[in-house]
């Protein structure tokens, strides 16, 4: 079903709309004391009307911010659209953020208003209450914990939607106001350099290149969606709320982080996002368990996996496949995949997207020969998300797919730029970034270096400005070479270090599920993650696969000289609490060169070991410090030419 | 945190349960001797001591289940006679036990839900058809354990078997099982027993929430001092079953009777 959005120009609007055409149908769900509470479009809208009224009478006027924090919840959902009635301007922030990073954004953002999900939210705010003098009052969704707080501006979110509740409120005046310039969201980016920026994004941005991503694959009011990516996060508001106001499905709001699988199982959702990390924790998962699985069942998951893999895509893609192979791979539905997606809640998985990060090709086409037609994505905060996507029966694992519809995208200098109708309109109060990123022609740049290959898809080679040079004279592309180490399933997350050296090294994470189980298989007992990430047996297992991806690397001219020459294994895993990592876990390259730049001089040195004293910085803000003594392991440079000769 | 709550609650003092000059002994072995002890509504009351010091014996007198020779107990001002263990329960004293005491093949949900067994009026006539009354009774006493779950925050193990779960969490089952009985006074037999740390704050967190959230009143035997400390509003100190101390954690902690029994006299 198509509506004409030239005059539902903003989401208030086409709220309202939704409220009259899709009356009694779902709008959102969230599991609440083990059952699904569904809440329909127009009562949706209703609760919506009664809170921004709530929300006017304590003061909030067009055009001013409001902070919305918590995992995915209706009613922080409903704040967005209360929000956005009045014409005021919503600025979720990472639920899992420490207090001086939440004070960073909301003083920037000047917010007033902000409404949270527990107690966990509001005794971070109160804790910068003091620096924030702008911020008048702090609402929050689940009281618990809270009754004795005396703190006059903590109010519960309760106390607007039920005092009003039988009020009938009129707010037809202010959303005929909204109009499709004003801004709809600002999202601050997660920021792999300095600090984040407020991404503005209007009304127009979002509806204009998410109809065209609805009419794409066709979604309906009859899709299903589990909300469980930050709030904060771009696609978040893109797939589940901006989609969903266009085509009226239904947002689930999983119980609880903990019960996720679960509430996907039950949920069935029919459209899922999710970002190679989950994909490949899922992948590793499932290959744990099945370790454990009889000799039967393994024989036939082993047997039919081959099938998938050999037939599943062509079938996916619609392309000629024998009578015989087609039947097999419909016993194996039977038997193996159907079973197996309806394990992981896939199985009425319709469209299936993953962006963010490179995704290892063996896991990619994993999903696929299953019959869950996953998809690549590029997108950027910037772009409203969509620069390029996969179609239906064009999608190759190494590209980020064709250029998205109305998106035009040009090279210059190996870096990719992009001009489209989702164009952000600025970084709130920061015209300097704003002017270097965008150009006064509408280009935008996106700091990936990537090509065009012969198909007409996009591929992402890294970001641009940390591809460098081996002293070789050769490129040195460290993204690249970590995604492929992370291929493996038991490499969590690794640094790869080159540019002006004479070789590259690198640092790895273990992915502690994954290399727990294999040590418990293997009866090597130990004590915990450093110790465990410390063992020599470890350190080979890790060698094993570096040394298949030098072998990789030793068939490519360009990257023959990127093969890794010497490792080690950090004792601690990478974290976004040390700044490490971004919200969005992504490596911060230049923090660790710094903060281990004691290590990276060892890998670059004759040493075999390096000692190292860390500061690790906890959830609630408090610090303390870890230890140990690394290893520094070599690695063999397979050089294809000499075994030629 | 907050502080504030604490002091609120000692102005009330209504007294509810009475422990006026109690001995047990058990042959020859005197377990308690002449203990006085009151427990006030709405507080959290430890009951700390070196080993053999009578603890256990002192939680099972408030419970019901050991009665002294020598000395009353009275309940909301009423003596309190022999009873059964169902009459414990119906006057409304739950209590977790130091080795876990769960159904170990029922889920955690199932378990919750025989907390409220004494509470379920029966028919088998409509429960077996789920008609009427025993419909409405299940949703009830389901709608409760629901909210037992999502108060201590085990809505991912809701159907997971008891026994599958690790030490900490089925901790935590138990504590909803008693809870499950909405009692007026809960007993909790070393409930951080075994646990890491990071289980023990939760553990604290739980026991606090219950005690600020329902009003209930908790009486607790633990060798952590530094959670008993941290948690309780009144320490009652045994030794060689005589109440040796009995006050604020931080006069318990200057008593010099306290420090002696601890770390040994002169």
């Amino acid at each position: 079903m198509s509506r004409d959005f030239s005059s539902l120009d903003t989401f208030p609007k086409i709220l309202r709309n939704n409220a009259v055409i899709f009356k009694g149908k779902p709008s959102v769900r969230e599991k609440e004391f083990g059952i699904w509470q569904t809440l329909s479009w127009d009562d949706f809208y209703k609760r919506a009307i009664i809170l921004a009224s709530g929300l006017r009478d304590s003061g909030l006027k067009r055009g001013e911010k409001i902070a919305i924090i918590g995992d995915n919840r209706p009613n922080l959902y409903l704040s967005i659209a209360a929000a956005q009635i009045l014409g005021a301007i919503p600025v979720p922030c990472y639920q899992d953020s420490v207090a001086d990073e939440l004070k960073y954004i909301l003083e920037h953002a000047e917010v007033k208003i902000a409404i949270v999900e527990n107690q966990e939210q509001v005794d971070k705010l109160l804790e910068i209450k003091t620096k924030l003098p702008l911020l008048k009052s702090i609402y929050f969704d689940d009281p618990r914990g809270l009754e004795e707080y005396k703190e006059e501006e903590v109010k519960a979110l309760d106390e607007i939607l039920l005092k009003n509740i039988d009020l009938d409120i009129n707010l037809d005046e202010d959303i005929d106001k909204t109009s499709k310039d004003d801004i709809s969201i600002m999202l601050y980016t997660s920021g792999t350099t300095g600090r984040p920026k407020g991404v503005l994004l209007s009304y127009y941005n979002i509806i204009s290149v998410t109809s065209v991503a609805c009419e794409l694959e066709g979604t309906s009011s009859n899709d299903e969606v589990v909300a469980y990516l930050p709030m904060a996060w771009v696609g978040d508001n893109i797939f589940c709320v901006a989609q969903s106001y266009i085509s009226g499905f239904c947002i689930n709001c999983p119980e609880s982080r903990d019960t996720l699988t679960i509430d996907m199982r039950e949920i069935g959702p029919t459209y899922y996002f999710a970002p190679p990390r989950v994909w490949e924790g899922m992948l590793t998962q499932l290959m744990v368990r099945m370790q454990d699985a009889s000799k039967i069942k393994l024989w036939a998951f082993n047997y039919f996996m081959r099938v998938a893999k050999k037939w599943g895509n062509d079938i996916l893609d619609k392309k000629k496949v024998p009578l015989f192979y087609r039947l097999l791979y419909g016993l194996g539905y039977f038997l193996v995949y159907g079973p197996l997606k309806n394990n992981l809640g896939l199985t009425r998985v319709r469209i299936a997207y993953t962006a963010g990060e490179a995704m290892g090709p063996d896991t990619f086409l994993f999903y696929r020969s299953l019959g869950i037609n996953l998809k690549v994505l590029y997108g950027q905060t910037e772009a409203s998300v969509f620069v390029s996507l996969h179609r239906n029966g064009d999608v190759d694992p190494k590209t980020v797919g064709p250029v998205f519809p109305g998106v035009d995208v040009k090279i210059e200098k190996g870096e990719v730029f992009y001009k489209g109708p989702g164009v952000f309109k600025g970084y709130y109060k920061n015209e300097q970034a704003t002017k270097e990123t965008i150009d006064e022609k509408g280009w935008v740049k996106t700091g990936d270096a990537g090509v065009i290959d012969n198909n007409g898809h996009l591929k992402i080679i890294d970001r641009a400005k940390d591809v460098g040079k081996l002293n070789s004279g050769k490129m040195f592309a460290p993204k690249y070479l970590e995604n492929k180490l992370k291929f493996c399933g038991i490499i969590k997350e690794a640094v790869a270090f080159g540019d002006n050296k004479d070789f590259v090294s690198c640092f790895i994470n273990i992915d502690l599920e994954a290399v727990a189980s294999w040590a418990e298989r293997n009866n090597i007992a130990y004590s915990g993650y450093i110790d465990l990430a410390g063992q020599s047996s470890v350190y080979d297992l890790i060698a094993k696969e570096i040394e298949k991806v030098n072998e990789d690397l030793a068939q490519d001219k360009e990257l023959n000289d990127s093969q890794i020459k010497r490792f080690l294994i950090l004792h601690k895993e990478l974290d976004a609490d040390d700044g490490e990592l971004t919200r969005t876990n992504k490596v911060r390259r230049n923090l660790i060169s710094e903060r281990y730049g004691k290590l990276i001089d060892a890998l670059y040195s004759s040493e075999n070991h390096c000692y190292i004293e860390t500061e690790v910085t906890f959830e609630d803000g408090r610090k303390g410090s870890i230890s140990a003594d690394l290893k520094i392991q070599d690695m063999k440079i397979i050089d294809l030419e000499d075994k030629v000769a | 945190m907050n502080v504030n709550a604490k002091n609120n609650k000692s102005a009330k003092l209504e007294v509810l349960m009475d422990i006026k000059d109690i001995s047990l002994s058990f042959g020859g072995l005197k377990a308690l001797q002449n203990v006085n002890l009151h427990i006030q509504k709405g507080e959290i009351l430890a009951i700390i001591g070196p080993n053999g010091a009578g603890k256990s014996s002192m939680l099972n007198v408030i419970s019901g289940i050991y009665i002294p020779q020598k000395g009353v107990v009275e309940w909301k001002g009423k003596l309190r006679k022999k009873i059964a263990p169902h009459d414990i329960a119906r006057m409304g004293i739950a209590r977790t036990f130091q080795n876990i005491a769960l159904f170990r093949g029922m889920s955690a949900l199932e378990n919750i839900l025989t907390g409220r067994n004494i509470l379920m009026k029966r028919n088998l006539f409509l429960e077996a058809l789920y008609l009427g009354m025993g419909r409405k009774q299940e949703e009830e006493h389901r709608q409760k354990a629901e909210e037992i779950i999502d108060f201590l925050e085990i809505q991912s193990i809701r159907k997971t078997p008891v026994a599958r779960l690790p030490y900490g969490l089925q901790k935590r089952v138990e504590l909803g099982r008693a809870l499950a009985l909405e009692p007026e006074l809960l007993l909790l037999d070393e409930p951080m027993a075994g646990m890491n740390v990071e289980e023990k704050e939760d553990m604290c967190r739980f026991i606090l929430d219950v005690n600020e959230q329902f009003g209930t009143t908790i009486v607790l035997i633990e060798h952590d001092m530094g959670v008993v400390m941290d948690i309780s509003d009144r320490v009652a100190v045994l030794d060689y079953g005589i109440k040796i101390a009995d006050g604020t954690p931080d006069e318990v902690r200057s008593e010099q009777k306290v420090i002696d029994a601890y770390l040994g006299a002169g």
